[in-house]
């Protein structure tokens, strides 16, 4: 009999505890198939943050190391340098990456560190409860910012696809959302793209995912998609930011034009 | 190996690291340690190791944690403030059973102080200094030769029981010169088996391993825990180190630990001279702690002269090994001040009614 569809090898036999309709398991589906189809599952370490997906461990069926809230990219940092034959892989949400950790992720894009990011945002801190994060949208309500974020008193959300792409060293920034089967194709290119900016040696790489998180947003699954579609890719729109492939292929076409 | 070069404090701890295997270096600039990183930075690649200059302390310390998990050899140094920063990673890394080894070059507190050498980060030190339940073996090096030899027994005391290790040093250590002798042969890491609790690299003959601190499942974590609280059990029975003088015959026994211990070493001299019966006891480690010695030694003193660079911090210890069997004296110069041997000597004098 033909196979049609299996599960990836790149995951373990543990059933995923996360809540109905939240966005981790895809997300981690997308990096197992990722592993899986780059034969790279038995030379990657995941750097597992602190937050829901402080299981990842658990999941993945790669190396792993939990650290530090915020610092998972030093820590990736140390691991390919001490041993660069790895793939080393820092799955974070907002408020580890883009709060807690801002400095090491725009330090480690800055420079260039041979490392890639999985940036799960859902605009929210979900393991502590759903209070506001950077990324948090103007008008959505949290238990921090019960009345909704204005932008006068918590300021405004942080587009880090957007403030990393100006750093030389950021070679390869996306960003795709987990509420669409098209959108989640896309967002498994993006990530095979990343692996592969690193296996080829070329630097920095990470992918945001725009991801729900109905518990906290106090929605049905259903709802959460639908407020990824209507608030959140407004203000974070979807696509690569930066693309070293791209910029190599450019670069070359004008030295030929002049 | 006999030859004596002369060598700065700091450098000759980076060399002495180096030469007992260290292949990763993190750090941030901080007075007065930062001939560590400079050396680090042309002397690492030599050997075919790395050296980064982190965004800042915190990430210094989690590019070690980090680094340490792929089962190598790694170091980290500050001062003070910067090893206060670092304490979580520190935390995380005993947590995770990860060996890895630091140092501080302690400088004048609290807050941002001075860079006059002090030596009142020994709670700090010797209590585990981050949050949870752990300590760090802690050498207190006397000398520059010292500084270069005492990397390698951390090394070695922190891979073979998976705990995190330190030198407590004060900026007269790190920027003084002195002859160095080596009393090891350079180690070279390629030659050790990788840890079987190492990540990274090709996993192909292998289970899946995971570095973590956490565990949630009910008791788990209190048994490890318990399992790791057994480990230091056995680091206080094995690991403990001290020298003295005039130990045998003594009256009065002064205690001090680090660069101190060299001027009540001369303070000893001046009351032997003119017949005192006097001696010094100089913890070599400071977790362990050499309770024992001072047990020994509390039955036949009959007076305890406790000299530190800061306000009470390493009396503690004297009074927990002591137990209150003979007084106890204290002299203390907080935040960069510098006890002299004369000044010492008056006290030992008023002590002994002489």
């Amino acid at each position: 009999m033909k196979i049609v569809f299996e599960k990836t090898n790149g995951l373990t036999e543990v059933p995923m505890r996360y809540c109905p309709g939240c966005g981790h398991g895809v997300a981690h589906r997308l990096v197992a198939e990722v592993m899986e189809e780059l034969g790279v599952t038995k030379r990657t370490v995941a750097v597992v943050p602190v937050g829901c997906s402080v299981f990842m461990d658990e999941y993945v069926n790669c190396d792993g190391i939990q650290g530090a809230h915020g610092r998972g990219p030093a820590i990736a940092t140390g691991i390919k340098r001490s041993k660069p034959e790895t793939v080393v892989i820092s799955y974070q949400g907002d408020g580890d990456l883009a709060s807690i950790g801002m400095a090491e992720t725009i330090h480690s894009a800055s420079r260039s560190e041979n490392i890639t990011i999985i940036f799960i945002n859902n605009a929210i801190y979900g393991m502590t409860g759903g209070q506001m994060a950077p990324t948090t949208i103007l008008g959505m309500r949290t238990t921090t910012s019960p009345a909704g974020r204005r932008a006068e008193i918590n300021g405004f959300p942080i587009p880090m696809c957007e403030l990393l792409s100006s750093l030389e060293g950021a070679s390869y920034l996306a960003r795709a959302a987990l509420d669409k089967p098209a959108h989640i194709i896309r967002a498994k290119k993006y990530i095979k793209k990343a692996f592969e900016t690193q296996i080829k040696g070329k630097g920095f790489s990470m992918v945001e995912l725009l991801s729900p998180c109905p518990t906290d947003w106090g929605m049905t699954p259903k709802d959460a998609v639908e407020r990824i579609r209507q608030e959140m890719i407004p203000r974070y729109p979807l696509g690569v930011f930066r693309d070293w492939e791209a910029e190599e292929k450019a670069k070359k076409e004008e030295k030929a034009a002049v | 190996m006999a030859e004596k070069t002369l060598m700065k404090g700091n450098e000759a701890l980076a060399e002495g690291a180096v030469r007992a295997g260290c292949r990763f270096f993190a750090g941030y600039p901080i007075t007065p340690q930062n001939e560590v990183p400079e050396y680090m930075s042309w002397r690492l690649p030599q050997e075919g190791g790395f050296f980064i200059q982190a965004e800042s302390e915190v990430a210094a310390i989690n590019m070690l944690f980090g680094a340490a998990s792929t089962g190598i050899r790694v170091m980290t140094s500050s001062s003070s403030p910067g090893i206060s920063l670092k304490q979580e990673g520190i935390s995380y890394c005993a947590g995770a059973d990860l060996p890895i080894f630091y140092a501080n070059v302690v400088r004048g507190g609290p807050g941002l102080g001075n860079i006059a050498p002090a030596q009142s980060d020994y709670f700090q030190a010797t209590r585990g200094g981050g949050h949870g339940d752990y300590r760090v073996f802690v050498m207190a090096p006397n000398s520059v030769s010292e500084m270069a030899n005492f990397p390698k027994r951390c090394y070695d005391v922190a891979f073979k029981y998976r705990v995190p290790s330190m030198i407590l040093a004060d900026g007269i250590l790190g920027q003084m010169m002195e002859p160095v002798e080596f009393d090891f042969e350079p180690v070279d890491p390629s030659s050790f088996p990788e840890p079987d609790w190492a990540i990274g690299g090709d996993a192909s003959g292998r289970e899946r391993r995971v570095v973590k601190s956490y565990d949630l499942r009910p008791g788990r974590l209190e048994e490890w825990n318990k399992e790791r609280a057994k480990r230091f059990e056995r680091i206080e029975a094995e690991e403990v180190d001290w020298d003295g003088e005039g130990l045998d015959d003594c009256e009065l026994l002064i205690t001090s630990y680090g660069s101190c211990s060299r001027i009540s070493k001369s303070a000893v001299k001046m009351a032997r001279e003119d017949g005192l019966p006097v001696g010094l006891l100089r913890p070599i480690t400071l977790y362990p702690f050499p309770k024992k010695a001072y047990q020994d030694l509390a039955k036949r003193v009959k007076n305890i002269l406790v000299v530190e660079m800061s306000l009470g911090q390493f009396i503690e210890d004297v009074q927990l090994s002591v137990l209150g069997k003979v007084p106890i004296h204290f002299h203390g110069r907080p935040a960069g001040g510098i006890p002299t041997a004369e000044e010492i000597y008056d006290i030992v004098r008023k002590i002994m009614g002489k």
